[in-house]
């Protein structure tokens, strides 16, 4: 039942393209992924460290790039951003984690579309080149933020068109991922694996995919609206009577800029969950299995999770509430903002309960997920005033929407990043990372991020703004906080200082790190450490494809030997004909 | 390669699809929200139009009060009805696939693609007459939104071609050469074409309408 059909055709050995360039292997390219996002996160991190040194010291040249002028500084604020979300954090969260242990997790051979799957990582890669060539096209990167808000956008120089195309192979990439993921978790579950035995950081891959097939494509349409407002002139954001620095702009007007924000937003949403789900499902599997008992209300997660992914399509609008939209569509869309922040809360609530009489055992990955929980709930509950209209307009776009985005998306989704490498680092090369410098990496970065990222909440409740190129410091209200811009600088290089044992880490442990002694390194229930070797089968993930008798996470069974009990693990005779029954009704 | 992905060709019996036929429906629920994005910027700008479509009637010099003043509807009818036939013909295909008559196959997949490259030929024809008048997507916003609509759609068929083609020609290897297992994934690969291809007719019929006509 399980294969249709077994070719005859032996294995052979490919070249060296095929076995890593265009591979097929959804382990490949979860780690092609990986190590391209990681470099464009190191890439987009060193941008934001020229501007922190231009905020810290405005003018003062930077060796072998000089002084900072006001367009490389808008060019690296819009690239930074967009580095980061669609080049950095989801490739990393969706491309790399989700592909490499989501197929492993349910017991498949592969994703459902092993060639799609490559494609998705060859647009993703292209995508990536073509941001990365707009730097040096005549005046540079995008210069219009991450978000290309119009009239801007429409009239800015070449760069801009290039982010577009940029952003057109991303979403391309992004959509034949999604689908790629949504089949594999629905089509190709091993047997006993019911969507509510499956592991919680598939749950979180599976209501993420829904958001990037279903979000992205508004943007797309708008990304192709804004090239035709671009190439060919028409004025679909563009209102009448616009005068720009070189006169009266010759369109033929009537468009309306709003139309950008409600399509941009309506993915960027959308987006934002994105960015958190997987976060959330790493942090799920670490907490699980180092407290060593099952997550709190596992069933009250998923459900979460899923009105969550419900509710992140309705919300969109309250990053617009000092456009005009009206008290009406504003009122509605503050009610929404604060009904999608129940999931969220019941969530973490949930993680920080399992903690709760668990036996925890503080590995490396376990600190970086410990770490997440008030990072995140930081990021959350300041992002609670931004959901109201009477508290966002004063905060509108200062260096407080900075601070609480990040908190979300730093020290937030980063660190569950790291969680996740430090977790699955043994499973993938067969060796574990070392201790020490884990240990170094996770109090500077978690220590650095609080310093650079506080100091803009009280920045920006003093009201200064964002995308300055001067930081504010002309502004009278300004100079009490200015201050901090050298604390915050000097913390984001001591951030990049504490990423230095990482590497290190990261490269000597492939040669050198300690090989794990057993298959499944952290005793955890799951198939991916249970029902396969340490490194994986290189063909089809397992030996025999497991059957699967129980939920995700039985550990400390009262009554069974060990303290874990994995979801493959046969149970005893007697209870056999019971778990059959089981199946049947599946 | 060796390995073999479950349930390719046969439906999982819990969720009673292949995966190529769950994976299309996927694709076409995102391609929903491409063009629903885009026929929710068409209404949002007309709201906010002062006057739609606000050009002159090429001739007689007075404002157009509706769009068919200015678009081809007779035309546009042809194209519906081209692209509804195109339909019919790629149903036919599959089933001659299903009723294990190949050159059927072959006939009913040549005339599918036949009336999508004729659909093409007449919305060129439209497209020269328009700028025959001037009328160009930087006009104004009425015809922004028709060039970019009807222009995405059009783009939406040549890839349906390219695919069709490739499953008329080189692409039936896989029926002519192939065991009964392959010969059952051609059938499917047909169907999973198919439904794509009943989605760009299925944004015709709402483009003709709400562009052409009100």
């Amino acid at each position: 039942m399980m294969a249709d059909h077994h070719s005859s055709s032996h294995e052979h050995k490919q070249g060296f393209w095929r076995t890593y360039w265009f591979s097929t292997d959804h382990k490949v390219i979860g780690i092609q992924y990986g190590i391209t996002a990681l470099l464009f996160l190191l890439f987009g991190f060193g941008l934001m460290l020229l501007m922190r040194w231009q905020l810290a010291t405005p003018g003062v040249e930077i060796p072998l790039l000089g002084a900072l002028t006001p367009e490389m500084y808008n060019q690296f604020g819009a690239m930074h951003g967009t580095i980061m979300v669609f080049l950095g954090i989801v490739p990393l969260a969706v491309g790399a984690f989700g592909n490499y242990v989501v197929p492993l997790q349910i017991g498949a051979p592969d994703m459902a579309f092993p060639r799609l799957n490559m494609a998705s990582y060859h647009f993703f890669f292209w995508g990536g080149v073509v941001m990365l060539a707009s730097f040096f096209v005549p005046e540079g990167a995008a210069k219009a933020g991450w978000t290309s808000y119009p009239p801007l956008a429409d009239i800015e120089t070449m760069g801009q068109t290039m982010w577009l195309w940029g952003m057109v192979l991303l979403i391309t990439s992004s959509l034949l991922g999604a689908v790629n993921f949504i089949t594999t978790i629905i089509q190709l579950r091993a047997e006993g694996m019911t969507f509510y035995r499956m592991p919680f950081f598939v749950w979180a891959q599976f209501i993420t995919a829904f958001l990037l097939l279903l979000a992205f494509p508004p943007l797309e349409a708008a990304g192709f609206l804004q090239l035709a407002d671009r190439l060919l002139d028409t004025s679909f954001f563009l209102p009448s009577g616009l005068v720009t620095t070189d006169g009266p702009l010759e369109v033929a007007g009537g468009g309306s800029p709003l139309l950008w924000q409600h399509l941009f937003w309506f993915l960027a949403h959308p987006e934002v969950y994105v960015l958190i789900l997987p976060a959330m499902g790493i942090v799920a599997e670490v907490i699980a299995n180092n407290t060593r008992k099952p997550l709190w209300g596992y069933r009250l997660m998923v459900n979460s999770l899923i009105f969550l992914g419900f509710m992140s399509f309705i919300v969109w609008a309250h990053h617009m509430f000092i456009t005009g939209m009206g008290t009406a569509i504003s009122a509605f869309f503050q009610i929404t903002t604060m009904i999608i922040s129940i999931p969220s809360v019941v969530i973490l609530s949930a993680l920080f309960l399992t903690l709760r009489g668990g036996s925890i055992r503080f590995t490396v990955p376990m600190l970086f997920a410990l770490g997440f929980l008030p990072m995140f709930g930081i990021g959350g509950l300041t992002g609670l005033p931004l959901g109201f209209a009477a508290t966002d307009i004063p905060l509108h776009d200062t260096y407080y929407v900075i601070g609480h985005f990040h908190y979300v998306v730093a020290p937030g989704t980063i660190l569950a990043m790291f969680a996740g490498i430090y977790y699955w680092f043994p499973k993938i090369t067969g060796r574990s990372l070392n201790n020490t410098l884990g240990h170094i990496h996770f109090w500077g970065s978690i220590v650095s991020m609080n310093l650079i990222f506080f100091p803009m909440l009280i920045q920006g409740m003093a009201g200064v703004s964002r995308r300055l190129f001067d930081g504010g410091i002309t502004y009278s209200f300004s100079e009490g906080v200015m201050h901090y811009n050298t604390l915050m600088s000097v913390a984001a290089f001591a951030l990049l200082l504490f990423q230095i044992p990482f590497l290190v880490n990261f490269f000597m442990s492939l040669k050198r790190g300690k090989k794990t002694t057993s298959d499944n390194h952290w005793a955890a229930t799951t198939l991916e450490w249970s029902a396969t070797p340490t490194p994986p089968v290189a063909h089809g993930n397992f030996e025999t494809v497991p059957t699967v008798y129980r939920g995700p996470y039985e550990y400390s069974v009262p009554g069974h030997p060990t303290d874990f009990l994995s979801q493959d693990a046969a149970p005893p005779a007697a209870a056999e004909a019971v778990a059959a029954d089981e199946l049947v009704e599946v | 390669m060796s390995l073999q992905i479950p349930y390719e060709v046969t439906p999982r019996l819990d969720t009673g699809v292949n995966n190529a036929k769950l994976g299309i429906w996927l694709f076409l629920a995102s391609e929903i929200m491409l063009f629903g994005g885009l026929f929710a910027a068409y209404v949002f700008l007309r709201m906010g139009a002062e006057s739609w479509p606000g050009l002159e009637i090429p001739y007689t010099g007075e404002m157009a009060t509706r769009a068919d003043q200015i678009l081809n509807v007779p035309l546009a009818t042809l194209n519906t009805m081209i692209l509804i036939g195109s339909s019919v013909t790629m149903v036919m295909a599959w089933a001659s696939l299903k009723m294990d008559k190949f050159s059927r196959y072959k006939l009913y997949m040549g005339l599918t693609i036949l009336l999508a490259l004729a659909f093409l030929v007449v919305k060129a024809f439209e497209y020269g007459d328009k700028f025959d008048h001037h009328f160009y997507p930087s006009t104004n916003n009425f015809l922004g939104v028709y060039f970019v609509l009807t222009g995405l759609h059009a783009i939406h068929v040549t890839g349906g071609i390219i695919v069709n083609a490739w499953f008329w020609g080189p692409g039936t290897k896989m029926w002519t050469q192939g065991t009964a297992h392959d010969k059952a994934h051609f059938a499917n690969r047909i169907e999973v074409a198919g439904l794509y291809w009943h989605f760009v007719d299925l944004v015709w019929i709402f483009l003709f309408p709400t562009i052409y006509l009100i």
